[in-house]
């Protein structure tokens, strides 16, 4: 298996653990990420707000890249954001001629030019359906038995597009993290939403919404998540939304392929779990014995 | 550009934007599902249907003063449930441009974005921690960057985020396609 890798700016910065997991995860599963050198930003929630051109060029100039290449792979996309608007580019470009000339004479300009074709797909969705949990049992040497694990999809990894899970009540987490040996903490808030870039400019709103995400993950030993939006706003804020709420709402966040390399048994080097904001002592007990 | 055609490109695509808003939502029935699916909802002083309701009837000022679109998270619940198909979502996006068109848009948020895609064009990609600092400069607020400093600490401790300053902005990697993008936008 070979994928087009597009990892996006969070996985640079603030999410480099959970590009650096993946790309261990997916090496110890054989499967092959090829990544282009000249990658640029996708435009983030940035570009729609501004310029709706933009907004579909900026996503499109990556796959054009990947066209000129003429490799057939699809695109592996861990960032829920980048995925969507990766994805959003053929599904618009397919029902819009005129838009697909307009991407295409503003793609002119770097001499690359993209006509539609390559699959965009989000990391849980290639994990899910093309991995599986047999390929993913086969590599498991480190059992996480015991743990009670809240799969945590979020918004844009199902919605508007989806297509390979429900993006009401999604449940394709949910065999993975028995493959691990883990059980599934049994919680209704798997796609609800976390209040995403509002953090950053309505911050009252998105520590509601993520105070009530946090509450019901009261009892489980840790969240798994699939995007590092839904990370940052789920592990970074979590004494502030105590504060909120009035309990004692710290939780371990993990990004799913950290949880699947402990249980591959590759270390917490490679996984970079130091990195982690919510990666609490008892979590860390429970692992060790 | 001169001014004047900067000002009638604008307008044309302020005029646009509206056309395509209320074509989008045209066929809103008022049923209220997209309310009760929103995360946002019990924040916003006009509920989205409310909001819909209100375009059908050519109310654009009221709802550009309204917070309601400036709080959505984007998280696609109302169009997926949306009994008949509607693209909310796309909607709001184009409200958010429609304010920053008209320069209506919330201060905070706009620069935010601004400073957002000026690093894009720049480089290329993004560097967060670069973003967040560049973004306190520009807003000249003492307030402003507490609210982030603790998370900002904690990165850069964590050795996730360069403290660098930022560097002032000259030409940059996107160039030729940002502006390609406006030159598009003010022919059409
Ligand atoms: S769910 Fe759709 S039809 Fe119903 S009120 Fe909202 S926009 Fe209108
Ligand atoms: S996409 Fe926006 S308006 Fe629609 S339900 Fe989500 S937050 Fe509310």
């Amino acid at each position: 298996m070979k994928y087009f890798y597009y990892s996006g700016c969070s996985l640079e910065g603030t999410a480099i653990e959970y590009n650096l997991s993946t790309k261990a995860v997916m090496q110890a599963l054989g499967i092959e990420l090829i990544e282009l050198e000249d990658w640029t930003c996708c435009g983030a929630s940035a570009a729609e707000t501004t310029s709706d051109l933009l907004s579909v060029v900026l996503p499109a100039r990556n796959l054009a890249l990947a066209a000129k290449m003429g490799m057939d792979c699809d695109f592996l996309i861990p960032c829920s954001a980048c995925y969507l608007n990766l994805r959003k580019v053929d599904e618009r470009l397919n029902r819009d001629e005129g838009l697909r000339d307009q991407i295409n004479e503003v793609l002119q300009e770097e001499e690359l030019s993209y006509q539609g074709g390559i699959r965009s797909r989000h990391l849980l969705d290639v994990i899910a359906t093309d991995i599986g949990t047999d390929m993913i049992k086969a590599k498991v040497n480190h059992k996480l038995s015991g743990l009670r694990i809240a799969p945590y999809y979020g918004c844009q990894a199902l919605r508007p597009y989806g297509g390979y899970d429900d993006p009401e009540e999604p449940h394709c987490m949910e065999p993975l993290i028995e493959a691990l040996g883990a059980e599934v903490y049994p919680w209704s808030m798997g796609a609800k939403c976390c209040g995403a870039g509002l953090m950053t400019t309505k911050k009252e709103i998105a520590v509601e919404l993520t105070g009530e995400l946090l509450k019901a993950a009261k009892g489980a030993d840790c969240i798994a998540t699939v995007c590092p939006m839904c990370q940052m706003n789920l592990d970074s804020y979590q004494k502030q939304v105590s504060r909120a709420k009035g309990e004692d709402l710290r939780i371990s966040v993990l990004y799913l392929p950290q949880l699947m390399g402990i249980a591959f048994g590759l270390g917490e080097e490679a996984l970079k779990l130091n990195l982690n904001m919510a990666y609490t002592g008892s979590l860390q007990a429970k692992l060790r014995h | 550009m001169s001014e004047e055609k900067r000002e009638i490109a604008e307008g044309h695509t302020a005029e646009d934007l509206m056309a395509s808003i209320r074509e989008n939502i045209r066929a809103c029935m008022q049923c209220g599902t997209c309310t009760g699916s929103c995360g946002s909802a019990f924040a916003m002083d006009l509920t989205p249907r409310q909001m819909w309701r209100m375009i059908q009837l050519g109310l654009v000022d009221e709802i550009l003063a309204s917070r309601t679109f400036s709080l959505c998270s984007s998280c696609y619940y109302c169009t997926l449930r949306c009994p008949r198909g509607l693209p909310l979502t796309e909607t709001i996006h184009a409200l958010k441009q429609l304010a920053v068109a008209k320069g209506l848009a919330e201060k905070k948020g706009a620069r935010f974005y601004q400073t957002f895609l000026e690093t894009v064009r720049r480089y290329g990609r993004v560097r967060e921690m670069e973003l967040m600092a560049r973004y306190f400069l520009i807003m000249k607020s003492p307030v402003l960057p507490l609210r982030f400093t603790p998370l900002g600490m904690r990165l850069m401790m964590k050795g996730k985020v360069s403290p660098e300053m930022p560097k002032f902005f000259g030409s940059g990697k996107l160039d030729a396609i940002f502006r390609k993008v406006k030159e598009l936008e003010a022919r059409s």
